[in-house]
């Protein structure tokens, strides 16, 4: 071997072995550097001290800091965080650098919304999102109508949801279900059939596969609360007449004439608990449910069926 | 045009040619590959967004870095190898020169732009599967960022005529920043007075305005462009860039080359 042969050996040899040290020692690094100090950092909290720094290059930002709200959102839904610190701030920060990015809207209202652990149970900051988005956005219907859900679903201001809904109606090339949405709103707010109807709108009109699985999630939570809600009032029925409430829902089901024996969208039967509570099989099944699981149940993060 | 123009315009692009600058196609490729494949894992609905914003960023960074760095060597490179005086020793007037460098290092970005768009086209195909005729707009987004090259590279030339290459560099990228806030520039002089107004107004005015070339946003959100705009801008572009010229040539032509 030649002298310029051997060296070249050894620099191979050391850039290889190296390259390898850095890798095993950087992943020794993660692990015992606490990651809650990345993810809840952020360095700038200005949107427009943001904007300004992107030198005009604010849509490419924007684009970065969405992506990073996705991570943030994903890695604490995850983990079944119940804070969210920095999701209003990383939304506010990316819709100020593109006011026009509307999945940050939809999306976002969607993360803020909702409850922990399944959001970050800030349906203000949801509202004052898409006040914004609509405010830059007048044309865009699909933000009136997630701004409907939010004071439908999360605070339950029907004429609040009524009002958004009528307006969104009115722009120009609005689905016809808005209309229908103000109507239903006005006659039947709190009934499970316009929170199916709301539901099965976000179905058909996303084509999003998350939103459309999110959708598919809640129908089926809908059903459970819905029999569940039927089948107390069943067990009332039963105990008020009897004196006591029925000892198995074989007993209910003859008693109350019910058209065959309870079961969940999965097909597994309802369970009747001696004190005359109505619970599901499995409660991990349906992360979205507001009755039908035990006493202190702590629902896990969602998992999403695909089929209909 | 003079051939002596031609001649110069075309040494300087086959210059930067050998310089290997049009390597940087390869890291620009890479970049919009990747993006193209890893976004939609990463993100939400906003695949063809950031293949447009992605693109069109960085086909501009790119350009304008080339711009600046070559930019600033033009004059000075040529003096310190001394192939200046062969130049200038030839029936070649000084400001055939300036011109013939400029249109040089344009010609390298306008060619080096062509092929960044194929590649943004061809991502933008890759995650929507097809093109709509709002797509068109990206077209005007590239244009418009040529024109920026244009005004870089007349800048450049500006400071590379009279001083070191590093000061070039660190005038043509503050002004370029400058450039890019002209807008808050103009807004901080309607809110001052007397004296103060008309400096804060003409600066406003001086520098480049770089943000009503950049159309990115909206080329990527497929907001229409009117041809007012189009029109206005190539005419600004065109008009500044020959008083950057013209600038670099009294320069240069004062200039003791002894």
């Amino acid at each position: 071997m030649t002298a310029p042969q051997r060296t070249t050996a050894i620099a191979a040899a050391c850039l290889a072995v190296s390259m390898s040290a850095c890798v095993l020692l950087l992943r020794n690094i993660d692990r015992i550097r606490p990651r809650a100090t990345i993810e809840d950092a952020l360095y700038i909290s200005s949107p427009k001290m943001v904007k300004r720094a992107s030198l005009g290059f604010d849509g490419l930002m924007a684009c970065i800091y969405w992506t990073r709200t996705v991570q943030y959102f994903g890695h604490r839904h995850f983990d079944n965080a119940r804070t969210y610190n920095e999701l209003a701030p990383l939304l506010e920060i990316t819709t100020t650098l593109d006011p026009h990015l509307v999945p940050a809207y939809e999306f976002g209202a969607s993360f803020l919304a909702p409850k922990p652990p399944g959001g970050a149970g800030e349906p203000e900051r949801a509202i004052r999102l898409m006040k914004y988005g609509i405010e830059h956005n007048p044309d865009n219907w699909h933000l009136y109508y997630d701004l409907g859900f939010v004071y439908y679903m999360e605070l339950k201001d029907y004429p609040s949801a009524a009002a958004v809904f009528e307006s969104g109606s009115k722009v120009p090339d609005a689905h016809p279900f808005m209309k229908i949405m103000a109507a239903q709103m006005a006659a039947h707010a709190g009934d499970f059939s316009t929170a199916r109807m709301l539901w099965s709108a976000t179905y058909e009109s996303s084509k999003e596969s998350i939103i459309r699985q999110n959708a598919l999630e809640h129908l089926r939570a809908l059903k459970v609360d819905e029999d569940v809600t039927n089948l107390e009032a069943a067990v009332a029925d039963f105990a008020a007449r009897e004196g006591n409430p029925p000892v198995s829902m074989s007993e209910l089901v003859m008693a109350e004439h019910l058209p065959g024996f309870p079961v969940d969208p999965d097909g597994n039967p309802y369970q009747l608990t001696l004190d005359g509570q109505i619970q599901v099989w499995n409660p991990d099944d349906f992360p979205f449910i507001t009755k039908g699981t035990p006493p202190g149940y702590n629902p896990p993060p969602p998992k999403f069926h695909t089929q209909n | 045009m003079s051939p002596r123009i031609v001649y110069i315009a075309f040494n300087t692009f086959r210059e930067a040619v050998r310089d290997r600058v049009l390597y940087n196609l390869i890291a620009f490729a890479l970049l919009l590959s990747g993006a193209a494949i890893f976004v939609g894992q990463i993100s939400i609905d906003i695949e063809r967004l950031v293949v447009v914003n992605l693109g069109l960023t960085a086909v501009s960074l790119f350009g304008i870095v080339i711009a600046i760095f070559i930019g600033i060597g033009l004059v000075s490179k040529e003096i310190d190898k001394r192939t200046l005086y062969t130049v200038l020793s030839r029936p070649v007037r000084r400001w055939e020169f300036i011109v013939g460098k400029f249109l040089g290092l344009a010609g390298t970005l306008v060619v080096n732009t062509f092929f960044m768009a194929i590649g943004v086209f061809g991502a933008l195909l890759y995650v929507a599967h097809k093109f709509s005729k709002p797509d068109a707009l990206i077209l005007v987004a590239l244009y418009f960022i040529v024109l920026e090259f244009l005004i870089i590279c007349s800048l450049a030339l500006l400071f590379s005529s009279f001083s070191s290459p590093l000061l070039s560099a660190v005038f043509a990228f503050s002004l370029f920043v400058i450039g890019s806030f002209a807008d808050d520039l103009r807004g901080f002089a309607t809110l001052t007075h007397g004296i103060t107004r008309w400096v804060a107004t003409a600066a406003a005015y001086l520098v480049p305005n770089f943000s009503a070339l950049n159309v990115i946003s909206a080329a990527a959100h497929q907001q229409p462009m009117g041809s007012h705009l189009i029109l206005q801008n190539t005419l600004y572009a065109l008009f500044y860039t020959v008083m950057a010229l013209s600038g670099a040539v009294l320069i240069f032509e004062r200039r003791n080359l002894k």
